[in-house]
């Protein structure tokens, strides 16, 4: 199938500013899908609320757009009651890691198979530029005249200490790349997590004079480098691209269908 | 047959009820005075191939008994009133989704943290307006455990009948007092299964366009049908719409498709109501006390009745006016400070002749204290 | 059988909106935007099919269609 054989183009153009780098990963996701030739019909897409969100409205699977921050918890129900179903939750860094951040932890705690992505532009694109808890301290934003006080998370390390078997990172820029790294996420079996820096020309770009979004695309070449890399090592302000995590451990609907099992034999 | 005769606590006789409508999917976090239903269901699901989960809250758990409602099961949640209030937000986006599902809500004292091993009825307007703007909604109660199994069950039919959430509000003595149930067998109470469309695959699907009778026909998430679910105002395929139509045709949808049934949707018990003067009013476990009164008044030719609620939102207007219509004195008995009543006063054709019998101290209400209350109405003196 | 060669660069002019990001990361500069800011490829014949237009595009508005080259 062709890449557009994913999505309703009735829909399009899609609603995303231009150069906005959320466009960039539903592209790539759909290629990482094709790749796979995955049928639509086994697909569940589950969203949450903001520009990331979206997304779900645009592709031709079962698609499920819910409430600010839960969409995890909602592909938590669809997934363990019916698992044989993919789930591919895509989220905005606010969504996922602000007002769904408990989801988070517990989703990766639990390694349910789910793909979660986290589109990482640094800010709340959706009501107009406040700073999200990946925006990082210094930085400035709406809500944030004088320059955010406020420490990012590092979604990478976090998704780590909180369980998941599968955490990746990569760029709106590094689409080769990033379209592999979700290609190996969907395949993975457990909570996977893929942070994808995703510019915000409208908002973060330009509360923080960081250019267009070419000159931001440009950024994320020049300040990412690939895991253990020789630049990491001279410069550690690099940003590392690539997967952090791969390993495998029960996971959590296998686990439960072991409890039906012993809950039938009467144990 | 003994088998099916079991000495239970309210929540699990909502247990019981709940297993014998279909229920496939629990998800739940632990809350006095509700935790006994979670607790049952890990064990009991299990045993018939079904699913439980223990999710890290209420958002959490009335999230994913959404998403595991549209993969085509018959799904519930169970928790108390500081969990009731972290569900409104995903209740409200069941409604607006028409999503199938139940949540029981086993009153405690409120608000906040409150009274938490006390009885109150205190969310009877909170199961009405705990969600965010206008719509419509369905609210169940019982006073004893035979109907409050029978009202789980009531509640899983209205919720597959008209594709909505359907609260079951219990409360903590109800909840935990325990007495006799007999499960009937198989087949004694219609079930109303899941609605699915008949429409083939290839062949355009509208999750959202009604059908004449009113219902909504589902696909389950994982079949042929690919659509959108969201909680935006949207069209028949399920796709947002800010088109003022739309959204007008919309809202009216959901809040006709409740009203519009009411009789359909009321549940009710009367007891002594046709030439009482003294008409009392009550539900759930309060309606208990309201009933022994009754029953002791009658005797010595006091013309006393009661109109249990089953059914209290879509309030039943009607059937309360017309129960009120010849009596002298009506009087509500509950657990909070007048919230049926309200109601009670909103529908009669005179209002003044309405009372309230209540307790609000965590402390069941006892016969005695309707009779105190009665004596002075009755201008009696106590 | 030959290489891959470029048979044509398939733009949907109502989806683009001229970000520019195909245009600035062309390895060949064989993209530009039109007077309306509508990409059009302008040095076709530059073209080596590596699709990073395409695979960047956040408005899925370029393809890059190829076809088999005689040798
Ligand atoms: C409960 C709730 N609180 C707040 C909002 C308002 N809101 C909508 S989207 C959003 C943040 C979006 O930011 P992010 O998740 O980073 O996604 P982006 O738009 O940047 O892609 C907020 C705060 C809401 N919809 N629901
Ligand atoms: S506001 Fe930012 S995140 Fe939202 S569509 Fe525009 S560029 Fe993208
Ligand atoms: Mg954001």
């Amino acid at each position: 199938m062709a890449i557009k054989d994913y999505i309703r183009e009735r829909f399009f153009p899609h609603i995303w500013c231009p150069g906005c780098g959320h466009g960039t990963v539903m592209n790539s996701l759909l290629r990482a899908i094709e790749s796979l030739g995955m049928s639509k019909n086994e697909i569940v897409m589950v969203s949450g609320i903001g520009c990331s969100s979206r997304i779900s409205g645009y592709v031709d699977f079962h698609t499920l757009h819910t409430i600010h921050g839960r969409a995890l918890a909602f592909a938590t129900g669809v997934k363990l009651s019916r698992p044989e179903l993919n789930l591919i939750v895509p989220m905005g860094d606010g969504d996922a890691l602000a007002i769904g951040g408990n989801h988070f932890i517990h989703a990766a705690r639990r390694n349910i198979d789910i793909t979660a992505i986290v589109m990482n532009n640094r800010i709340y694109g959706m009501t107009g530029g406040q700073f999200s808890p990946l925006s990082g301290y210094g930085t400035m934003a709406t809500t944030a005249p004088y320059s955010n006080i406020d420490h990012a998370f590092d979604t990478v390390e976090l998704a780590i200490a909180a369980g998941a078997t599968f955490v990746a990172r990569s760029t709106s820029y590094h689409v080769k790349q990033l379209s592999k790294i979700l290609r190996d996420a969907i395949l993975h079996e457990g909570f996977s997590v893929v942070e994808v820096l995703s510019q915000c020309p409208t908002y973060f770009g330009r509360k923080n004079r960081l250019g267009s979004a070419v000159d931001m695309m440009e950024q994320y070449k020049n300040d990412t480098t690939p895991i253990g890399s020789k630049a990491k090592k001279e410069n550690p302000d690099l940003i590392e691209r690539g997967i952090f995590v791969q390993k495998e451990m029960p996971e959590y609907c296998v686990e439960y269908d072991k409890i039906i099992e012993k809950a039938m034999k009467g144990n | 047959m003994k088998e099916n005769i079991k000495f239970v606590q309210g929540n699990e006789a909502c247990v019981e009820g709940a297993l014998y409508a279909g229920l496939e999917f629990f998800a739940g976090y632990p809350i006095t005075p509700s935790t006994e239903i979670a607790e049952l269901l890990s064990y009991r699901l299990p045993q018939k191939g079904c699913r439980f989960i223990q999710m890290e809250d209420e958002i959490a758990s009335m999230s994913a008994i959404i998403g595991a409602s549209l993969t085509g099961h018959k799904v519930m949640t169970a928790t108390s009133g500081p969990g009731f209030s972290l569900m409104q937000e995903a209740l409200g986006y069941a409604v607006m989704a028409e999503i199938p599902c139940v949540i029981v809500n086993v009153q405690r004292g409120g608000p906040s943290t409150g009274i938490p091993t006390h009885v109150s009825q205190g969310d009877v307007n909170q199961a009405r307006w705990g969600t965010h703007g206008d719509h419509a909604i369905v609210t169940l109660t019982a006073s004893n455990h035979q109907d409050v199994f029978a009202m789980t069950v009531e509640g899983f039919n209205i919720a597959e009948t008209y594709r909505t959430p359907v609260i079951l509000l219990f409360d903590e003595v109800i909840g935990h007092m325990r007495e006799r149930l007999v499960v009937p067998v198989e087949g004694e109470i219609p079930l109303v299964q899941r609605l699915r469309t008949a429409v083939n695959e290839g062949v355009d699907y509208h999750p959202y366009l009604p059908r004449e009778d009113g219902r909504l026909p589902m696909s389950d998430f994982g079949d042929v049908h690919r659509y959108n679910v969201t909680g935006l105002f949207h069209d028949m395929w399920g796709f947002p719409s800010d088109n003022p139509q739309v959204v007008h045709d919309l809202i009216r949808h959901l809040v006709d498709k409740i009203n519009n049934n009411v009789n359909q949707i009321t549940n009710f018990k009367s007891y002594y109501l046709d030439d009482a003067e003294s008409v009392l009013i009550s539900y759930g476990s309060s309606a208990r006390s309201a009933l022994h009164v009754v029953e002791l008044l009658r005797p010595r030719g006091e013309r006393i009745g009661l109109l249990e609620l089953q059914t209290l939102w879509p309030f039943p207007d009607q059937l309360v006016r017309r129960t009120c219509e010849h009596a002298k004195h009506v009087i509500v008995v509950e657990m909070n400070m007048g919230q049926v009543l309200q109601e009670v006063r909103r529908v009669v054709d005179q209002p003044r002749k309405v009372f309230l019998a209540n307790r609000i101290d965590g402390v069941f209400i006892t016969p005695r204290d309707i009779r105190n209350i009665m004596r002075l109405v009755q201008g009696k003196g106590v | 059988m030959g290489k891959l060669k470029l048979k044509e660069h398939v733009i949907t002019r109502e989806w683009c909106k001229g970000c520019g990001i195909c245009v600035h990361f062309c390895p060949k500069q064989v993209l530009e935007l039109d007077d309306q800011d509508k990409v059009f490829a302008a040095r076709r014949e530059d073209c080596i099919c590596c699709e990073l237009c395409e695979l960047r595009c956040p408005d899925l508005a370029i393809e890059i269609e190829t076809e088999q080259g005689s040798e």
